[in-house]
């Protein structure tokens, strides 16, 4: 082993000595210390780990949607628009959606209604998404009964559950034939909820929405990756959130460690003084206490990531999910892929890590360049 | 040997409150003697001692340590003569609580790097010298008096320095401790190491290993 890292080897030693000296203070502190990172991780793995599940999810989803507008809302759009769209450059396939919500108030819940595109759907039969099959207590073969807007009662037998690994936007989704969806909501045939339109080069994508505003002058187009954004910036802002109510005991324990960290008492300073009497260097005395920072601040960072990722990728992410998910009565069951982003990693690491490292080493610059002789007198 | 040309050394100097502690002292310190400081308090024997360990710099004079001028070096380079040529046992012991009796002895080597297995091996040869091999996993904080000395001539010993420096050190122990600690010094010097201790304890002074005794009174040197 190297003089160099011998000689460091030495001071950790006496570092975790030293630690061990005040153990209640110190492992109330790494204690504290790492539950701050902990909630700070959480929210940053989660919040991020939600985003990426969107995207992936998003991936599926068309390039561009197409709405009518009436008077400022969206309105039904009729079939014809297909033929006035016609072909245009970049769109490999255009289709009309059917889909609407549903208010069950049996359960105080808002579905999903949807046609599904590529899956064929016997009359009178229903798929259902996990949620709401979770909330009802429904499996396949069961019946599923409700009151459509004119009045009459319809009845869905459940031929199946959506697949639970989609659920994050699947847990409130029902999806039913197109003669049931337009007989239950009263949509005459020839109208949809709206238009997708399918762009395979993403160049294209903008050119194309530009095209439509001047051929369906009464139409807004919507694109998937403004879809993605707006995604990215409502998790983000309930990141900021959930950050801003953790701010008030963020401030207590920087205070709390800025205070044990850059006190020094005086049994520390007699201590300073032995050590450079018996002949120990001033830098060896910071480098000691740049160790003694270093390992708390690294322990903590450490502990505290790893308890994150358990609580989020493997606990559900429990104290966190109904802030950062968004209300709803059908809370999706999913379990995000764990994903670590290394900037986010970095950016924890220089806000816990360093401060606190250069809190300790500060204070002892002034008490090791005292002259050794203090111990004599 | 170690050559005390004119030395002094003033506190707060230039400030109301100047005190000059040690004043125009010229002093031979020959090499393998057991030399005594010996005043009362306020003397200057402490801060005499001080000076010849490198511990702090004399306002005036020259100290020679051998052929080398000690009063002009920097701190570092004083570090690395105090660490290397110098052992130290101070009035109060100055151990290190909390830890064990062999990690304190080790403390002053960590410095030097020295392979750990060599260095507890040092350590525990000198707690066994001193009869204290026993008790080398005990916290410091539990030891008596005489036990908290030993600890502390063996953490002097550690980098095997040339010379002792030992500041009152019978002032906390009773005479037979004292007694005891002469005898440990005049083992010392038959092996050959210098000791220059400060005391104003006859038990120390007259001690038959003492080689002589420097005199001291306001910062004067008195006789010897």
């Amino acid at each position: 082993m190297s003089h160099f890292l011998r000689r460091q080897r030495y001071l950790i030693d006496f570092t975790l000595a030293s630690l061990g000296r005040r153990k209640g203070k110190n492992l109330g502190l790494l204690g504290v210390y790492t539950l701050i990172v902990f909630l700070l991780a959480s929210v940053m793995l989660f919040s991020q780990a939600l985003r990426q599940e969107a995207g992936l999810l998003l991936q599926e989803a068309p390039e561009v949607v197409v709405q009518r507008m009436v008077a400022g809302r969206h309105d039904l759009i009729p079939a014809a628009y297909l033929e006035r769209i016609g072909t245009l450059r970049g769109v490999a396939a255009k289709y009309g959606r059917l889909w609407g919500y549903f208010y069950d108030p049996a359960v105080q819940a808002n579905y999903t209604l949807m046609v599904p595109r590529t899956r064929e759907i016997a009359g009178g039969e229903m798929i259902v998404g996990a949620g709401i099959a979770r909330t009802r207590g429904l499996g396949p073969g069961d019946f599923l009964s409700f009151r459509s807007g004119g009045g009459s009662t319809f009845s869905f037998r459940v031929a199946a559950v959506l697949a639970a690994d989609a659920e994050l936007v699947s847990a409130d989704l029902l999806l039913v034939n197109e003669a049931d969806f337009r007989a239950f909501f009263g949509i005459e045939t020839g109208m949809y909820t709206d238009i997708a339109l399918e762009v395979r080069n993403p160049r294209e994508v903008r050119k194309v929405a530009e095209k439509l505003s001047v051929l369906l002058p009464d139409t807004r187009p919507i694109l998937r990756e403004e879809i993605l954004r707006t995604y990215d910036a409502l998790f983000q802002w309930r990141q900021g959130i959930v950050f801003v109510l953790l701010t008030g005991s963020l401030l207590a324990f920087v205070i709390f460690a800025w205070d044990k960290a850059s006190g020094l008492s005086a049994e520390e300073k007699r201590e300073i003084g032995i050590l450079k009497a018996i002949g120990w260097e001033t830098a060896d005395v910071i480098r000691m206490k740049f160790w003694e920072g270093a390992l708390v601040s690294l322990g903590a960072f450490l502990l505290g990531y790893l308890a994150a990722y358990v609580h989020v990728f493997f606990a559900d992410a429990a104290l966190f999910a109904p802030v950062l998910k968004g209300w709803a009565v059908l809370y999706p069951q999913f379990r995000p892929q764990p994903f670590v982003d290394g900037l986010q990693v970095a950016t924890l690491f220089f806000f816990t890590v360093f401060p606190y490292t250069v809190a300790t080493v500060v204070p002892i610059w002034r008490a090791a360049t005292t002259d050794p002789d203090a111990v004599m007198r | 040997m170690i050559n005390l040309n004119d030395i002094s050394k003033a506190f707060n100097q230039g400030r109301p409150n100047e005190f000059w502690a040690v004043r125009g002292v010229s002093l031979d310190i020959e090499d393998n003697r057991v030399t005594v400081l010996r005043g009362p308090s306020g003397s200057g024997k402490t801060t005499l001692l001080s000076m010849i360990g490198c511990l702090s710099r004399p306002t005036s004079g020259r100290i020679l340590l051998g052929e080398r001028n000690l009063s002009g070096l920097p701190e570092r380079f004083l570090t690395g003569i105090r660490r290397e040529t110098f052992g130290f046992i101070f009035q109060r012991f100055n151990l290190i609580a909390g830890l064990t009796v062999l990690d304190n002895v080790m403390l002053p080597a960590y410095p030097l790097a020295p392979s750990h297995p060599e260095l507890v091996q040092r350590a525990t040869a000198l707690l066994e010298q001193f009869g204290m091999a026993g008790k080398a996993a005990s916290p410091v904080e539990w030891l008596s008096g005489g036990e908290a000395q030993r600890t502390a001539i063996c953490r002097a010993l550690i980098n095997s320095p040339q010379i002792l420096i030992a500041d009152e050190p019978t002032a906390n122990l009773d005479t037979r401790l004292s007694q005891e600690f002469m005898a440990i010094i005049g083992e010392l010097k038959a092996a050959g190491r210098t000791v220059i201790l400060t005391s104003h304890d006859p038990v120390v002074s007259e001690a038959p290993c003492v080689d002589r005794v420097v005199t001291l009174r306001d910062g004067q040197v008195q006789g010897g």
